[in-house]
């Protein structure tokens, strides 16, 4: 297995355009990825994660700032001498050339011997188990094999890193799922560093080591899917990964009280208005009694299969969602228009 | 399914053919006037002896098919080539193969900018190309004229600059023949590379450079291959109408350098001898013809191997 090298971005600028015009895709962005690890970068279009990526690839020059590939800097190489291979969003397969052709067209320009082109491209369709297709042409196959072309003609010449363009965004919901996990093991097989780009949130979560959230070319936060998920730095990132319940509030002693007389535990303290961040399946429907009870009015009830969505208004007005296991009947025990007591089970003080 | 239904459905499917066929016969009808017929005088004449004062006599000959390559002494009666005709074969062919490299060479850049830039300023190139269809060939073919010939405006500002002491000849050589036809046909290269040039990918490149391909690669390895049937289609625009160019070599040439067509012009004129110009117009037919075969099955030829 080839020896996997962490990258390093450091202060890396990236602006498109000329003088008071130009537009900052990377607003002074570093992040260090370590060797072996499957790094994504997360967040919506236009947050500069794909012009980091292609920063990294080096089909962009950084405007200010290094990246670094094993110790190395390597801002000013061409990706043709970049040890570092792209899976496009779009694939970007050659259409006049055949699969086993387009796999082994890196290997063939870095001059490698006839024979060995021939056994790793033949290693490489076993690991994408296409070899009945190695004769054909790409725009003969689905788009799920197109898919896994690309791959293999990303992985054949053996890069250090690995660098994915929303690779799965073009594939149907079912496909992408047996894609994710394909991935996931090609990256512990192979032991190469992968920096995948998506703005799909529960791809992010499922397949990556570490996330760096992104927006408007600055990174939020960096963190493992844990991480990022239960300990949210800011709006933009509680929202952005999965659904969250804002609530403002103020510091009290031993936690947060909101503006309908509640109190919330949280970790640490501090002082003056605050916003709180409150997963919806942290919301317990409980008894008047209990700590940090609130009452609430069910105002709708949506039913999803594995949960059902409880939409509540607090006394006060502030709007909360509750995620409720269903039952196995398939009911909820509470009805639109009940009055009934919640708590959170864990909440999360943003820095807003 | 019932025996009424399918003879319905028999009927249909004749109904259709018959209207298809009614579809199509004027097309057929104007083919068979407009191209097979004239063929079929043309070959018809190549084995008629010639008429004293032009025409035809009708009396079968192969006499014109002989002169093709061939002359006959006037005094033995012995056959021998005819140098003068290999001349203008081998001009003919030489000199459109060449104009078909050059146009290649100076359309691709030309069809590459164009294809490259934004969607809006695209009409706007394409536009410039077209300007020359404008005037006519003829205008055109004189104008290059006033430029090279010896009092012309190239020579008058060398002999100015003090470049040149007497005036170049450049008017009736083969460059000024070439310098024309590259002029003239030009466009019809620019024009099929850029139809298919503004379908190419560009994040083919990226994919290209990201796989260790140097610049040199990108364009050979894919960027050519991928551009081959605009690169076929503008090659046979030129190169046919070039094996039968008639007025740039008239003009350019002075009539000391004459080309297949201004060969065939000459039988049907003083030379007084339909059949062979009948005879070297089918011999220009079947030289365009296996040229195209064979050129299409060479640039083909990697596709075939592979399936």
């Amino acid at each position: 297995m080839s020896q996997s090298y962490g990258i390093s971005v450091r202060g890396v600028v990236k602006a498109f355009g000329q003088g008071p015009s130009a537009v900052r895709a990377l607003d002074d962005v570093s992040v260090e990825i370590g060797g072996g690890e499957f790094f994504t970068l997360l967040g919506p279009s236009g947050c500069g994660k794909t012009t980091l990526l292609r920063l990294i690839a080096g089909f962009e020059m950084p405007t200010m700032g290094e990246i670094f590939l094993d110790g190395a800097d390597i801002s000013a190489l061409p990706p043709s001498k970049r040890p570092v291979n792209t899976v496009f969003q779009s694939y970007a397969l050659f259409p006049h050339l055949t699969v086993a052709e387009n796999i082994g067209f890196g290997l063939k320009m870095q001059g490698k011997p006839r024979a060995e082109v021939a056994e790793t491209v033949a290693r490489m369709l076993a690991l994408i188990q296409l070899e009945p297709m190695a004769a054909r042409r790409v725009n003969q196959l689905s788009g799920g094999q197109q898919q896994r072309v690309a791959l293999a003609r990303a992985l054949a010449p053996q890069p250090k890193v690995l660098l994915l363009d929303e690779p799965l965004s073009a594939l149907d919901a079912k496909l992408r799922k047996e894609m994710q996990s394909e991935l996931k093991r090609l990256q512990q097989e192979t032991g190469i560093t992968f920096v995948f780009v998506t703005h799909d949130q529960e791809e992010a979560l499922t397949m990556s080591d570490r996330i760096a959230v992104m927006s408007a070319g600055h990174i939020e936060q960096i963190g493992t899917p844990r991480e990022v998920y239960t300990k949210p730095v800011n709006r933009f990132v509680a929202s952005f990964i999965g659904e969250t319940n804002f609530l403002g509030g103020e510091w009290g002693t031993g936690g947060v009280k909101l503006s309908n007389g509640a109190m919330i535990a949280v970790d640490g303290k501090g002082s003056g208005a605050v916003t709180l961040a409150i997963r919806p399946e942290q919301v317990r429907l409980c008894a008047s009694a209990d700590a940090g009870a609130m009452p609430a009015t069910v105002t709708e009830l949506v039913y999803f299969g594995t949960d059902t969505h409880c939409h509540l208004a607090l006394a006060g007005g502030a709007r909360v969602t509750a995620r409720l296991q269903s039952q196995a009947s398939g009911d909820v025990a509470i009805g639109v228009g009940d009055h009934v007591h919640i708590r959170a089970s864990a909440a999360q003080v943003l820095a807003d | 399914m019932g025996m009424a239904a399918r003879t319905s459905e028999q009927t249909l499917a004749r109904k259709n053919t018959r209207r298809a066929w009614a579809l199509v016969s004027p097309a057929l009808a104007l083919l068979a006037v407009a191209a097979i017929g004239p063929l079929a005088v043309v070959i018809v004449y190549s084995f008629l002896t010639a008429g004293e004062y032009g025409g035809v006599v009708w009396q079968f000959s192969t006499d014109a098919w002989v002169k093709v390559l061939l002359e006959r002494d006037i005094f033995d009666d012995s056959l021998s080539f005819a140098d003068a005709h290999l001349t203008i074969f081998w001009r003919s062919i030489s000199l459109s193969l060449v104009t078909t490299v050059l146009t290649f060479l100076a359309g691709f850049p030309t069809a590459w900018f164009i294809a490259t830039r934004p969607a809006a300023q695209r009409a706007f190139w394409l536009f410039l190309i077209t300007i020359p269809f404008w005037t006519n060939l003829l205008v055109r073919t004189f104008a290059i004229n006033q430029v090279i010939r010896n009092e012309g405006v190239m020579n008058t500002v060398l002999l100015w600059a003090g470049v040149i002491e007497t005036p170049l000849q450049m008017t009736y050589t083969q460059g000024a023949l070439l310098v024309g036809m590259v002029y003239v046909y030009l466009p019809l290269m620019v024009l099929p590379l850029f139809a298919a040039l503004e379908r190419f990918d560009l994040r083919l490149l990226e994919a290209g450079y990201d796989l260790y391909a140097s610049r040199w690669q990108v364009l050979t390895r894919i960027i050519l291959p991928i551009s081959r049937p605009g690169i076929i289609a503008g090659s046979i625009l030129v190169f046919v109408p070039c094996l039968g160019a008639y007025v740039t070599p008239r003009i350019l040439g002075g009539g000391k350098l004459m080309m297949l067509g201004n060969f065939i012009e000459l039988q049907f004129g003083q030379g007084r001898n339909w059949p062979l110009g009948a005879a070297l117009s089918i011999v220009l037919l079947v030289i365009v013809t296996i040229a195209l075969l064979v050129y299409v099955r060479t640039i083909s030829g990697g596709d075939k191997a592979r399936e």
